[in-house]
């Protein structure tokens, strides 16, 4: 697919699976054009819910649906579809085990108009603290493509964060996707930097503009839960130092993650995220990212940092 | 669909048998939520034993109608239906809240076949119920989807969500039923909130709405026979209901909603419940 947006990648995914499992079912909260559930409810109208402005009684419903043994995929923007309906999500889904997948569109700072109430600094954190939740963050829409169609047999509920804007391709569309695997996108022996989302391609550049100067190690890490501990360690073996980046609090996110399952490694860890703080308006998505931080610059800015403290 | 004397009788003595049950399953000394079990009783017995096609050897039969307990926390009186129409022995009551029994506070569909789902944060109950009546469209099942929720319930705003998509997708296979005890937790509803002329609230959102005596068994059956026969809109029953019903100190006031009886009183529900 030369599909560069993630949220349309995500759209034709979701049609595509509906085509071959009949028991999955669309649910929206009046935010289709944008979640590109659109283009489930024209193909499969009588599979498709429109539940109003009313998050929580879609994700219930949901529940409800998949106890009648459907896969229902809800929608809305990551802030409410992982924040509005949170009790729903932990009660009746979570407790029951039930598969019910949830799209957190819009996710990060990626709606940079609408400002900090629309922006999801902490949808991770909320997801993971869920036991049992599945929680992933595609680095571009190749890996959405992937992501979503690994979602559908998972045994239990999942959440996927999805980026509002293009990116660029930098995965492969015929890589196969693992649900907790993370892949070295490039290998290097010094630094090993860990990325999500976004992220993956600061990342990417970051690397290439130390080559000469410091060897990066590059991992992708779509799965933020279940996160394999070894595979963790063994992706960071050799390198001195650590360093993560994410478009997400640095509360709850890639960077607490990496920091417990590298904890008896030993090596210092430098983050570049979001530092406690909510989003707020922009004209434009990148505009947004130099404010927050979220910049190759501030990449290798880190890197070089801690590259100078690792022994 | 009339009902002769014998089977009123037989379900009224039922209703008895799983009011003594849950007093016995909560035991004296511990809490349990006696007041809204027992304003609850013919409601659910009428379902478990007259209403409802299901299979206890089979819990997962496609076609049974479904019972979810939106206000999970009397799932005591459930359990109690569950255990007398052979869903498991009526000995397994006894372990209730005991680490590791499939008998939980609220009940748990991971934990206890018949559940169908979990509920207890209230005011979900109706939404879930809504999801599995769509979901029953789509097989083109013929089950029908009961949801209980109590009155203090209805200060939840995801209820009147429930309400105005379930009338939006048409779900005559759904029953709600407001077990209208008039107390919640700490007091009178209509002193913690006042949730007004409920029947006209439920009309305005497009349900069928009728209005009974939850405690009188004919009527509780005619209720669930004349929500059959309506097409195109969900059905709500008001059941008018007395908190604590059937035990004398227990009626009518919020300090048995979840209360503990004593050796005292313990002895003397029994009494009363004989």
């Amino acid at each position: 697919m030369s599909e560069t947006n993630c949220r349309t990648a995500y759209g034709k995914t979701l049609v595509e699976l509906g085509r071959e499992n009949k028991n999955i079912v669309a649910l929206e909260a009046d935010l289709g054009k944008s979640t590109m559930s659109s283009l489930f409810e024209a193909e499969f109208p009588e599979r498709h819910f429109e539940m109003g402005i009313a998050e929580a009684n879609m994700a219930s419903t949901a529940a409800g649906l998949a106890l009648a043994g459907k896969i229902p995929f809800i929608h809305s923007f990551a802030v409410f579809a992982a924040g509005r309906d949170y009790d729903q999500l932990r009660q009746t889904i979570g407790i029951g085990g039930l598969k019910v997948r949830v799209c957190g569109s819009s996710a990060g700072l990626s709606d940079f108009s609408d400002g900090s109430t629309h922006q999801s600094v902490e949808d991770i954190a909320l997801m993971r603290a869920i036991p049992g939740m599945t929680v992933i963050c595609p680095a571009d829409a190749n890996e959405t493509v992937a992501a979503v169609k690994a979602m559908v047999d998972i045994d239990g509920p999942a959440y996927i964060r999805i980026c509002r804007n293009p990116i660029e391709l930098i995965t492969d569309e015929n890589k196969p996707f693992e649900i907790g695997k993370s892949y070295v996108m490039k290998d290097g022996t010094d630094i090993a930097l860990f990325a999500t989302g976004l992220m993956v391609t600061k990342a990417l550049e970051a690397a290439k503009a130390l080559e000469g100067e410091i060897s990066v190690r590059v991992i992708n890490v779509p799965t933020l839960k279940p996160v394999c501990r070894e595979s963790m360690i063994e992706a960071a073996k050799g390198c001195r130092g650590v360093v993560t980046a994410e478009e997400h609090s640095l509360v709850g996110g890639l960077g607490s993650i990496v920091s417990m399952m590298l904890s008896e490694e030993c090596k210092p860890i430098g983050y570049v995220g979001i530092h406690d703080q909510y989003g707020c308006s922009a004209h434009n998505y990148d505009e947004l990212l130099v404010h927050y931080g979220l910049t190759t610059e501030k990449v290798i800015e880190k890197v070089r940092e801690i590259s100078k403290i690792a022994k | 669909m009339s009902y002769d004397a014998e089977t009123i009788r037989k379900l009224n003595e039922m209703a008895k048998t799983l009011r003594r049950d849950v007093v016995e399953m909560v035991g004296p000394g511990q809490a349990g939520h006696f007041g809204g079990s027992f304003s609850s009783a013919e409601l659910v017995t009428a379902l478990y034993f007259s209403k409802m096609h299901y299979d206890p050897k089979n819990p997962k039969l496609a076609d049974r109608d479904r019972f979810l307990l939106s206000k999970g926390h009397v799932a005591v009186l459930q359990y109690a239906a569950m255990a007398r129409a052979g869903y498991f022995p009526v000995e397994e009551l006894s372990t209730l809240k005991k680490i590791g029994s499939r008998l939980q506070g609220h009940p748990d569909v991971k934990k206890l076949p018949g559940i169908e789902a979990n509920t207890g944060s209230l005011g979900q109950g109706l939404s879930i119920a809504l999801g599995i009546s769509l979901g029953l469209k789509l097989d083109n099942l013929p089950s029908r989807v009961y949801v209980l929720i109590g009155d203090g319930e209805l200060d939840e705003g995801q209820i009147w969500e429930g309400a105005m998509a379930a009338a939006n997708f048409k779900a005559d296979n759904l029953v709600a039923i407001v077990d209208r005890n008039l107390i919640q937790a700490t007091d009178f509803t209509a002193k913690r909130m006042d949730s007004g002329d409920i029947p006209a609230k439920w009309a305005a959102f497009g349900w069928n709405v009728i209005e009974i005596d939850g405690h009188d068994m004919e009527a509780v059956l005619a209720a669930y026979d004349e929500a059959e026969t309506v097409k195109g809109k969900p059905t709500v029953i008001i059941a008018n209901t007395v908190k604590g019903k059937g035990l004398s100190f227990a009626e009518n006031t919020a300090a048995f909603h979840n209360g503990t009886l004593n050796e005292e009183l313990y002895a003397k529900a029994l009494e009363e419940l004989k």
